[in-house]
């Protein structure tokens, strides 16, 4: 085996997409890559669950995407490059689901960002 | 014979990617101001240049590439590259012009140095190609240049390490220089700097780390390349590991440059943002 024999530590707060998170999250990611297209963005805002049936997403998947839980994304095996083409079908930027992930306002988010240039 | 005259480096958010049509009006903007000041002098350097050809080292997010096939090493080999939506409404931009003969040579020279390569004839760019090309090549200036796309995964780990993209990038670079046409190349390393955008530690960003960095890629690139992937997203975020493109980049140049320009700025989006030209010594 070539695989690295050292013991890496966790980072906190942070997931290595890696091929078991590829594996799990294959359903919903495949989702969201299909969000590149707009006939594929309007056919599921007319009826989201039906869309995320079509591509055989399980209970928790579908459930993340109901309730927009970006971090419930992550943990069902969602990779960010793809949610963020959904985030995108609301609007939502990169700093408004780091907000909601870190539990800030977006506000308190984009403080949060400058002050670490200081 | 073709030469590589120099490289640069720079960010490509997307958020830039839609300021970059309004850039008049946001050059006085004080969130834009920092950021767009600093390429003027870029743009300068390539006008001086002049090169007949720009190699760009980029990460797909998701426009080409699924999941369902994710090469490791892709180039382009397509006469024309097109940009399209990203799911979020990046504007869509003129093509780029392709020299698939240079990248037919490039792919051999690769595979004959046991770099395994996926070759693409057809093939989209997504911002981290496009707006690195606008920045450099302000309103779309880009028809006379053409582009050879190289995409790193860094999608889905295990991620090239450091060390293998630094190597992969003084493959590239004696590919250029064996194509027999008298071309001025230049190459582009796109993403970074310290960034994440997923997970509880999203809006980490490490600016000791990044300054380090480009401190170190000048002329001691090789202090970076012992960075293990995982210490490479400790230090500078889930998508800071974008830094091995820049590597990559550095490793197409000499061993010894000289830095014409730099700059670092937090943040834009929410991302710390870097700038870098470096030119190639005479060989």
């Amino acid at each position: 085996m070539s695989v690295p024999t050292e013991v890496e530590l966790p980072i906190p707060g942070t997931y290595m997409f890696d091929g078991r998170a590829a594996m799990k999250g294959y359903a919903l990611n495949k989702m969201c890559y299909s969000f590149n297209k707009p006939e594929n963005r309007a056919e599921f805002v007319k009826d989201e669950d039906a869309y995320c049936r079509k591509y055989g997403l399980n209970d928790e998947q579908r459930k993340a995407i109901r309730e927009r839980n970006v971090l419930a994304m992550i943990h069902a095996g969602g990779c960010v490059y793809y949610l963020a083409k959904f985030a995108g079908i609301f609007g939502l930027t990169v700093q408004d689901i780091g907000a909601q992930q870190t539990g800030m306002t977006v506000e308190a988010f984009k403080e949060m960002l400058k002050a670490q240039g200081e | 014979m073709a030469r590589v005259i120099g490289g640069l480096t720079t960010s490509h958010i997307p958020a830039i990617g839609n300021a970059v049509p309004r850039e008049k009006e946001l050059v006085d903007d004080p969130y834009w101001k920092p950021f767009f000041a600093a390429y003027p002098p870029a743009r300068t350097w390539l006008q001086k240049v002049k090169p007949d050809v720009a190699v760009v080292i980029y990460n797909d997010h998701g426009l080409n590439f699924f999941l369902d096939n994710l090469p490791t090493f892709a180039i382009g080999a397509a006469a024309e590259y097109r940009n399209s939506d990203e799911g979020w409404g990046i504007p869509t931009i003129p093509p780029f012009q392709g020299d698939p003969e240079l990248s037919w040579h490039i792919i051999e020279s690769l595979v004959h140095d046991e770099f395994d390569i996926t070759s693409c004839q057809e093939m989209f760019v997504d911002h981290g190609f496009t707006v690195p090309m606008s920045l450099f090549w302000p309103n779309n200036s880009y028809g006379g240049i053409k582009t050879v796309p190289v995409c790193i995964n860094t999608v889905q780990h295990p991620l090239p390490s450091p060390l293998r993209c630094f190597k992969f990038g003084q493959a590239i670079g004696r590919a250029i220089e064996s194509y027999p046409k008298d071309l001025k190349v230049v190459v582009l390393g796109t993403g970074g700097m310290s960034h994440q955008l997923d997970g509880e530690r999203a809006g980490f960003i490490n600016k000791k780390f990044d300054l380090l960095c480009m401190d170190k890629i000048v002329n001691e690139p090789e202090v970076l390349t012992r960075y293990s992937i995982h210490e490479l997203v400790r230090q500078a975020g889930a998508q800071g590991a974008e830094f091995i493109l820049w590597l990559a980049m550095r490793g197409v140049l000499h061993p010894k440059v000289t830095k014409i320009h730099s700059s670092y700025h937090i943040a834009v989006s929410n991302t710390a943002t870097g700038l870098l030209v470096l030119e190639n010594s005479v060989a």
